[in-house]
C-alpha cells in the first residue's frame, strides 16, 4: 500500500521558499485572522471546541488537551498562568524548533488564542537553553506581534489584555517535565515536584493554577480555533485527531520532519515510501518510535493481539512495519508514540554500543532528586560504558535488566520510566547482542567507525 | 485548660488494623500509631514533604465502589468490601490519609521495592562504618540491615565527592555519604530562615554545598547535623570523639534562656560529650540552639571553684557572718536556680529575716529558641514565693543599702554581683557568701566560698516562659570539691535559724507541695518528661520581657514589643 500524501497543517509555511518569520510575511499569508476571530467569542466556546477536536498534547504523553484545560483550577481566584513548553530536549525530536525558528508568529496566534480561551493574563515560553537563536527569533515576533497590538494591553481593543515572556533555560532535559519546568521558571532547580499535591492545574507557577502546553500543542489549538473542533477530528483516526508530525533520524536515505494525518501511515510507509528506506547495502534493524525514551522495536518481531475497530474487537498481527503510527497502536504493541522522534538503526548498529549512548545521556539529565533515577541511571551507565569500553561480562545482561527494573512506577516523575525503558527494552528485544558482547568485541572495528560514548 | 476541638477522624486500614486518625495525619505517622514502622530518609515531621527518598513507598488500594451508583463492591471471598489496590507502590510520606484507605506495607511490592531503593542509595556509598560517627544512630545502616538485600552486585567505581568540607563553624560534611535527603537544605529555609545550603550537579554527581560566599554559621546550624539521616553532616566538635553507643543518655533543659528547650546529655564515665535535642512539640519541636550544646563545657572549666575546707567549717564561718549582723542581710537568689533551690532560697531569706532578689537577664530573643529572658527560671522564683515582681537588671538598691551601711551581709547564690552593678567598693565593705559553680569577682570578693554544682551535675525542676515545669536530670557525677546546691542551703537554713529542711530531692518535694499551692499535687518523679504547664492565672499581670518564640506568644505583646 502507498503510503497517503503529507497533509501540513503546522508545517504548513516549514522550508516553504520565500517563507520568513517576520510577522509581516505572517500576516500576509492570513495570519492573525484567526486571533481576530477568537478575542469576539466566548472563551468557553473556544474550550468546548478544543474538548471536541480530540486534540492529544503533543510533548510526548499525548493527554486530551481539552481534558488539561478542564483540569483548572478557576475558582482559586488566583491568575491562572499558561506556559508554552519550548524546551524540546528528547533526543530524536526536532519539530518544535522548526515551528520557532521559521514560523514563530503561528506559535504565538495559538498561544494568544489559548490564553483568551482560559483567561490567561500572563503567559511564559520556556525555551531550552540550548535554543538562543529561537529565542531571540521569539523575543523579536512578541515585540512584533506587541506593537500590532496582537499581544500586550487591551488587544485589539477588547479589553482583554496578556502579555507573553520567553524564559531561556540552561540546558537541562528536566525541565521539559511540566513540574521541573514550573521549578526552573520560579527561579529554583528544576527538581520536580510531587503530585499529589502540586498538580500544575492547581498548585502550578507560584502556587497558581497553570496551563503548561506543548509548541505544537498550541499550534494545533489555533487550526482548532480556525476550522472548529469537528472539522479538526475529521483530520486521522478516532482518538488519534489532527497531524503528526514525525522527526525521522538515523540510516534512512531522507531523514527529516514529516506531518501525516494520525494513524494513517505505518512505520513501514514511514521509513520505506516516504523516507526511501534504507541506506544502500543495509538493512533496517530497529527503530525507536516516540523519541529516545520510547521502547525500542525490533525489526521482525511480531504483535499480536485484539483492537478495537469503531466497537469491534479484531485480530491483529503485525510486523514493525506494518504498526500505525498513532498514539494508541504503538501504546498497543508496548512502545509510545512520545514526541514523534523516530530513531532509525541499520544492521551496521550494535545494540549495546547504542544503549550506551543513550545511558549517558539520561544518566546525565537525571536531576538527582529521587533514588531510584538517579543511581539507577547512572549505574546502568556505568555498566554499558564499562561494557562497551572495559570488560563486558555474561551476567551483565540479567543485571541491566534488574536494575532498570527497580525504576520505573518508583520516582516522582516519569524521568523514571524514560530512562529505564531503553534499558529493559533493549535487553528484552536484543538480549542475545548483549549475551554475545564478550564475543562481538574481540572482532576489530572499521577504521572509519564513531566513537563511541 | 481549654480542652482542643476534635479534630476530624479517619479511618484507615494498615496492615489489617483499622485506626482512627486525625484528618490532614499522612500514612507514616498513621502507621506510627499502629506500630508499623514504614522506613524513611527525606521526611521529617517538622519539615515539608518533598518525596525524593522513596524508602517510604507502599502498597495502597482505595474500597471498591460502582462507579455508576456508587454502591460498595463486594468481595465474596471475604465477605468485605473490594479493595482496589493501586498498581503502583506510592509514598506513605506524601499520602495523607482518607476515609477507608487500606495500606499494605509488608507486600511483595512494598518488600522490593525497599530492597530495590536501599540497594540504590548503598551503590555510591563510601560504607566506611568503621571510621563513621553515624555509626550506631544510622538510618542507612539500620534500614539497610531491616529492609536491605544484604549483599551487592555493584562492581563500578563509586562516585568520587569532598569528604570534609566546612560548611560552617560547627559543621563538617562529607559528600561522599550523603543521600542527597535536602532535610538539611529544607531546616535551613524553613527553621533556621537562613538560606544557605543547596546542591550543585546533576544526578547522582550532586553535592551538597552552601552557596558561594554563604556559610552555614547560624545559631541553629547543627540541627543539620541532627537530622541528618547518615553521617554526611557531622558535628565539628563531637567528631571522631567517642562511639555514640558508648554513652549515656540523660534527659535535661536548656538553661540558656526561659524557652527551655528539652535536650539530652550524652555521657561517658563522667564526661559529657554532646548535648542533642529531645522532642518536645509543645516547647522546641526537635530542635536545639547550637548554643546550648556547648553548655557542657562548663562542666570541666578551669574555672570551677573547688573547696578547700569541709562544707560543715564553711557552714560554721558563714553562720558566724548571720549572727554578726542580724537585721542587715540580703539575699540574692537566681533565676538560672532550680524550683528546689529557690524553694530552699526563700527559706534562707525568710530565716534571715532578709529581702530576696534576683538579677534579670535580657537579651535579644531570636524569635525561634531563645527567648529575650536569658535567665531559665523566673517563673520558679514566683511560683515558689522567692520574689513577688520580676526582678530588675542592677542592684541599684542593694546597692544604695550597702553605701548607707544598711546591709553588712549579702548571700550570693550562682550571681556575679559585680556584673549587676555593685562596685569593688561595695563589694569590700560587705561580708559576702557565696555559691557558685565558677570563680568570678564575688567569688574572689567572698569571705565564705561554696563550691557548687552546674547544672548537668545535679537534678530539679525548671518553669519556663510557659509556665511549664520541666525537670533536668544529673548526667554527670559532681566535680570533686563542690556541694549539691541544696545540701548547702539546707544547711545554711538551719545556721541561720531556720526549720530542718531535707536536701534529697524526694523528700524536699514533700516540703514543696505542702507550701506551695502551685505545686500541691506534684512529687518530681511523677514530673513528665515533656513537663507540665501551671495555671499562670496570678501572674498574668506581670509585664514578663519575652517576644514571641517557637510555641510561644507574649500575652501583652506591647511590653515584649517595646523590649525588641
Amino acid at each position: 500500500m502507498r503510503a497517503p500524501e503529507q497533509h501540513r497543517i503546522i508545517f504548513k509555511h516549514i522550508d516553504e521558499p520565500g517563507y520568513t518569520n517576520d510577522i509581516g510575511c505572517y500576516l500576509r499569508n492570513g495570519g492573525y485572522e484567526v486571533l481576530k476571530k477568537a478575542v469576539s467569542r466566548k472563551p468557553e466556546e473556544l474550550i468546548e471546541e478544543v474538548k471536541k477536536s480530540g486534540l492529544r498534547g503533543r510533548g510526548g504523553a499525548g493527554f486530551p488537551c481539552g481534558v488539561k484545560w478542564g483540569l483548572v483550577d478557576r475558582k482559586s481566584g488566583k491568575p491562572i498562568y499558561l506556559i508554552v513548553n519550548a524546551d524540546e530536549s528528547e533526543p530524536g525530536t526536532f519539530k518544535d524548533r522548526y515551528i520557532m525558528h521559521q514560523d514563530p508568529h503561528q506559535l504565538i496566534e495559538g498561544t494568544m488564542i489559548s490564553c483568551f480561551a482560559n483567561n490567561v493574563k500572563q503567559a511564559y515560553i520556556y525555551i531550552r537553553g540550548e535554543m538562543p537563536h529561537g529565542a531571540r527569533i521569539l523575543e523579536k515576533a512578541i515585540a512584533e506581534a506587541r506593537a500590532a497590538n496582537f499581544v500586550g494591553p487591551n488587544i485589539l481593543g477588547t479589553g482583554y489584555s496578556c502579555e507573553i515572556f520567553v524564559h531561556r533555560g540552561a540546558g537541562a532535559y528536566i525541565c521539559g517535565e511540566e513540574t521541573g519546568l514550573i521549578e526552573s521558571l520560579e527561579g529554583k532547580r528544576a527538581n520536580p515536584r510531587i503530585k499529589p499535591p502540586y498538580f500544575p492545574a492547581v498548585l502550578g507557577l507560584y502556587q497558581c493554577p497553570t496551563i503548561v502546553n506543548n509548541v505544537e500543542t498550541l499550534c494545533h489549538v489555533k487550526y482548532i480555533a480556525e476550522h472548529g473542533g469537528a472539522e479538526y477530528a475529521k483530520i486521522g483516526t478516532p482518538g488519534n485527531t489532527g497531524t503528526r508530525i514525525f522527526c525521522v533520524s538515523g540510516h534512512v536515505q531522507r531523514p527529516g520532519y514529516y506531518e501525516f494525518p494520525a494513524g494513517t501511515i505505518t512505520m513501514g510507509q514511514l521509513l520505506n515510501d516516504v523516507c526511501g528506506g534504507p541506506l544502500p547495502g543495509r538493512k533496517f534493524k530497529a527503530v525507536i518510535p516516540g523519541g529516545s525514551s520510547a521502547k525500542i522495536l525490533r525489526f521482525g518481531e511480531r504483535f499480536k493481539g485484539k483492537r478495537k475497530v469503531g466497537t469491534e474487537l479484531v485480530d491483529y498481527d503485525w510486523g514493525v512495519e506494518d504498526v500505525p503510527m498513532d498514539f494508541d497502536s504503538l501504546g498497543m504493541i508496548g512502545t509510545m508514540g512520545g514526541s514523534g522522534g523516530v530513531i532509525v538503526m541499520d544492521d551496521t548498529v550494535n545494540m549495546v554500543e547504542a544503549l550506551a549512548n543513550i545511558n549517558a545521556f539520561y544518566s546525565h539529565e537525571s536531576c538527582g532528586q529521587c533514588t531510584p533515577c538517579r543511581e539507577g541511571s547512572l549505574w546502568m551507565k556505568k555498566i554499558t560504558s564499562r561494557m562497551v569500553h572495559g570488560q563486558a561480562r555474561n551476567e551483565d545482561a540479567a543485571l541491566l535488566k534488574s536494575v532498570a527494573d527497580q525504576i520505573p512506577g518508583r520516582t516522582i516523575c516519569a524521568f523514571g520510566e524514560a530512562c529505564s525503558w531503553p534499558t529493559q527494552s533493549f535487553i528484552a528485544k536484543f538480549g542475545d547482542e548483549f549475551k554475545q558482547y564478550p564475543e562481538t568485541k574481540k572482532t576489530a572495528k572499521p577504521v572509519d567507525a564513531v566513537a563511541l560514548v | 485548660m481549654i480542652a482542643p476541638a476534635k479534630p476530624d477522624l479517619v479511618t484507615v486500614n494498615i496492615d489489617g488494623q483499622e485506626i482512627a486518625v486525625p484528618k490532614g495525619t499522612n500514612v507514616i505517622e498513621a502507621a506510627r500509631l499502629v506500630n508499623v514502622d514504614v522506613p524513611h530518609y527525606c521526611y521529617h515531621p517538622k519539615l515539608s514533604v518533598v518525596g525524593n527518598c522513596r524508602m517510604c513507598l507502599i502498597e495502597m488500594g482505595m474500597p471498591a465502589v460502582d462507579p455508576a451508583t456508587k454502591a460498595p463492591i463486594m468481595d465474596p471471598a471475604t465477605g468485605k468490601q473490594k479493595i482496589n489496590w493501586i498498581p503502583r507502590p506510592q509514598i506513605g510520606c506524601g499520602t495523607n490519609v482518607s476515609p477507608g484507605l487500606h495500606v499494605k506495607t509488608t507486600s511483595p511490592m512494598v518488600k522490593d521495592a525497599r530492597e530495590g531503593v536501599m540497594e540504590f542509595l548503598l551503590i555510591n556509598h563510601p560504607l566506611d562504618c568503621p571510621i563513621c560517627d553515624q555509626a550506631g544512630e544510622c538510618k542507612l545502616q539500620e534500614q539497610a540491615t531491616g529492609y536491605g538485600r544484604g549483599y551487592s552486585r555493584f562492581v563500578e567505581q563509586k562516585n568520587v565527592k569532598p569528604k570534609r568540607t566546612q560548611l560552617g563553624p560547627r559543621v563538617t560534611l562529607d559528600d561522599e555519604r550523603c543521600i542527597l535527603c535536602s532535610r538539611c537544605i529544607r531546616f535551613s529555609k524553613e527553621i533556621a530562615k537562613d538560606d544557605v545550603l543547596g546542591f550543585v550537579d546533576r544526578g547522582s554527581y550532586s553535592t551538597l554545598t552552601c552557596y558561594p560566599g554563604k556559610k552555614l554559621e547560624n545559631n541553629y546550624s547543627l540541627n543539620t547535623v541532627d537530622i541528618c539521616p547518615v553521617g554526611a553532616l557531622t558535628s565539628t566538635d563531637f567528631r571522631f570523639k567517642m562511639r555514640v553507643w558508648f554513652l549515656k543518655q540523660t534527659i535535661a533543659i536548656d538553661t540558656e534562656s526561659s524557652v527551655g528547650a528539652n535536650t539530652v546529655v550524652w555521657s561517658r564515665e563522667g564526661t559529657i560529650y554532646r548535648i542533642t535535642p529531645r522532642r518536645n512539640d509543645e516547647v522546641n519541636d526537635t530542635w536545639l540552639a547550637d548554643s546550648a550544646r556547648v553548655l557542657y563545657k562548663a562542666v570541666k572549666a578551669v574555672d570551677r571553684l573547688a573547696a578547700t575546707e569541709t562544707i560543715e567549717a564553711l557552714v560554721a564561718r558563714a553562720a558566724a557572718l548571720f549572727q554578726s549582723a542580724p537585721g542587715a542581710i540580703a539575699v540574692v537568689g537566681s533565676g538560672r536556680s532550680t524550683v528546689e533551690e529557690q524553694f530552699l532560697t526563700r527559706h534562707l531569706a525568710t530565716a534571715l529575716k532578709a529581702s530576696a532578689q534576683l538579677v534579670s537577664r535580657v537579651g535579644q530573643g531570636d524569635k525561634l529558641l531563645i527567648s529575650a529572658d536569658r535567665n531559665p527560671n523566673v517563673r520558679g522564683a514566683l511560683v515558689t514565693g522567692l520574689i513577688k515582681t520580676l526582678p530588675a537588671q542592677q542592684l541599684t538598691d542593694l546597692a544604695t543599702q550597702i553605701d548607707a551601711g544598711k546591709i553588712k551581709v549579702v548571700v550570693a547564690i550562682n550571681e556575679d554581683l559585680s556584673v549587676a552593678g555593685l562596685t569593688t567598693a561595695q563589694l569590700a565593705k560587705v561580708s559576702i557568701v557565696y555559691l557558685g559553680a565558677h570563680a568570678n569577682a564575688t567569688s574572689a570578693a567572698a569571705k565564705v566560698v561554696f563550691p557548687t554544682l552546674t547544672v548537668f551535675e545535679k537534678s530539679g525542676a525548671f518553669v519556663n516562659q510557659q509556665f511549664r515545669i520541666q525537670k533536668t536530670l544529673k548526667a554527670v557525677p559532681a566535680a570533686g570539691g563542690a556541694t549539691d546546691d541544696l545540701v548547702v542551703l539546707a544547711q545554711l537554713v538551719v545556721a541561720a535559724g531556720g526549720a530542718t529542711l531535707p536536701a534529697e530531692l524526694a523528700a524536699l518535694w514533700k516540703a514543696i507541695a505542702a507550701e506551695v499551692p502551685m505545686l500541691a499535687t506534684m512529687t518530681f518523679a511523677n514530673l513528665p518528661e515533656n513537663g507540665l504547664v501551671l495555671d499562670a492565672t496570678p501572674f498574668a499581670a506581670l509585664p514578663f520581657v519575652e517576644g514571641e518564640t517557637l510555641h510561644y506568644k507574649p500575652a501583652q505583646p506591647a511590653v515584649a514589643a517595646a523590649i525588641a
